[in-house]
């Protein structure tokens, strides 16, 4: 059945969903794997901006869909990877234009040339998410470690379990670890504690995010980012590789450092 | 005849129609579309509980029967079914679900409180985590194994008993029996009501967690740990 499709979901809105896809496709590329992202949030595309992609959208998933443009007129090639592809949502349409149905369709041609096809869902729980999650062989869902995120995710959880598309995996974005450790931000433990779902990655707040999406440059590209290598690590994860998880503790500082220089570490 | 299909009869809260368990499913569900349609003024906004018995629904069928009698403004209130496979899609669909035995025993005897020592085994067994969004509703007991999140929600006539952490809502005793009870291996419910009563957890992470019960004890709600 050839390549694997993987779509990331999240239920809450701008918890990083399509900052993780982008990442997760850049990375898989790195990797030497040949890849397609798709933006499932017809109307509100980003996955164009954040990769750097914007200005070359001809056509785009609706195209493709309703037979104006062929599957590989729509894939745009990435500036860096020549195995990385994009397929854009449509920005002038609504998640009706396209139906699970079509999604699986869509995919299963994907499939037969690429190892990864890796599916940006939109927020909530209606039909943009159910074209999202029905061709989906693997689900990872975004949360980020706050109360509320945690509970659209739990229902995000019931929904796919629901699908028999389950139990899938979990990204934490966002984690600060000096606010856990005042007890001001849930820790990954806690997260864990209420969805009770295998983590795949945890992903420390790192400012280089926000600069990288913004110049349409995955943070992944960038080989000083914490985030970016935590990305890097969710991708090995996906290829089945088992990587450890990274120590979080943000920039101990000097003294610290040096101490533990002293203390023989 | 249509009979042998469904049989319709009126019950405390609206219409218990029941469906043949062996008959076609589409001649079943065709017959049942004609026979409201044939007295729409009859069925006109009724509560109405689908009894299904041994038939397994699966869930495309159940959500279809649902949307024919949500396009004629019925709104199905209760699935009835001995099947678990049926059941499980009644849940999906977050519809309310039961097993016969109990409808039967609370048909017969509306006014009664429900008694665990006679009727036994009336109640559902929920063998998975209760995720947010999620309600379970019976006219009996709920056994959860497995968490109830916050967000999701348990609604008992009798008692609830949740083999894991409870941190969601849960009502027992719903239909005003106060001597229903809560147990929970981790006791934190978001909101807790045994009959006309509510509590909610106090704030703040509980240092030590044990199994607990909450019950009615001097017109109030009390949870102790189980000795």
């Amino acid at each position: 059945m050839g390549g694997k499709v993987v779509t990331i979901t999240s239920g809450k809105g701008g918890v990083g969903k399509t900052t993780a896809t982008a990442n997760l496709g850049i990375s898989l590329a790195n990797l030497g794997k040949k890849v397609v992202v798709i933006d499932a949030d017809i109307g509100l595309r980003n996955l164009d901006v954040i990769m750097g992609l914007e200005n070359r959208i001809v056509y785009d998933l609706v195209d493709i869909v309703e037979g104006r443009a062929k599957l590989r007129q729509a894939m745009i090639k990435h500036k860096k990877f020549e195995q990385l592809f994009l397929i854009p949502a449509a920005q002038t349409r609504d998640k009706m234009a396209v139906s699970p149905k079509d999604m699986v369709e869509l995919t299963d041609k994907l499939r037969e040339d690429h190892d990864y096809v890796i599916i940006d869902s939109p927020a909530g729980i209606e039909r943009g998410f159910r074209n999202a999650l029905e061709p989906a062989d693997e689900v990872l869902i975004v949360t980020n470690p706050e109360v509320s995120a945690v509970r659209d995710a739990d229902r995000i959880i019931g929904l796919i379990e629901a699908a028999d598309k389950g139990p899938g995996r979990l990204i934490i974005n966002r984690l600060k670890t000096e606010m856990v450790n005042k007890g001001e931000m849930l820790s990954a433990e806690d997260v864990f504690d209420i969805l009770s779902l295998e983590i795949i990655g945890i992903i420390p707040e790192d400012e280089f995010v926000l600069s990288a999406s913004n110049s349409g440059v995955p943070v992944s590209l960038n080989e000083g980012s914490r985030a970016g290598m935590a990305f890097a690590n969710v991708a090995r994860r996906v290829t089945g590789e088992d990587v450890p998880f990274m120590d979080l503790e943000e920039n101990p500082g000097f003294f610290k450092r040096l101490m533990r220089f002293l203390d023989g570490r | 005849m249509q009979d042998e299909l469904i049989a319709i009869k009126g019950v405390k809260d609206g219409l218990l129609i029941s469906l043949s368990p062996t008959e076609n499913w589409q001649s079943v569900t065709d017959h049942l579309a004609a026979r409201i349609d044939a007295r729409a003024d009859f069925f006109a906004g009724a509560a109405i509980t689908i009894e299904l018995g041994t038939r397994p629904v699966p869930k495309y069928e159940l959500s279809s029967l649902k949307a024919l009698l949500e396009r004629r403004g019925l709104s199905l209130s209760l699935v009835l079914s001995e099947s678990d496979t049926t059941r499980e899609s009644a849940l999906a669909l977050d519809l309310k679900t039961d097993s016969n035995k109990r409808s039967a025993a609370t048909e017969k005897q509306e006014t009664l409180p429900v008694d665990p020592e006679e009727t036994g085994t009336g109640g559902v067994l929920v063998r998975r985590t209760l995720r947010s969004g999620r309600i379970v509703h019976s006219k009996g007991h709920v056994v959860v194994f497995g968490d109830v999140n916050p967000g999701a929600q348990v609604i008992a006539a009798g008692d609830v008993i949740v083999w894991g952490k409870l941190r969601g809502t849960v009502h027992a005793g719903a239909d005003g029996d106060e001597s229903a009870v809560v147990c929970a291996l981790e006791m934190s419910p978001s909101q807790l009501r045994i009959a006309g009563y509510i509590v909610t957890s106090p704030a703040g992470k509980r240092r030590h967690v044990a199994p607990e019960v909450a019950l009615i004890r001097d017109n109030q709600i009390v949870v102790e740990a189980r000795r």
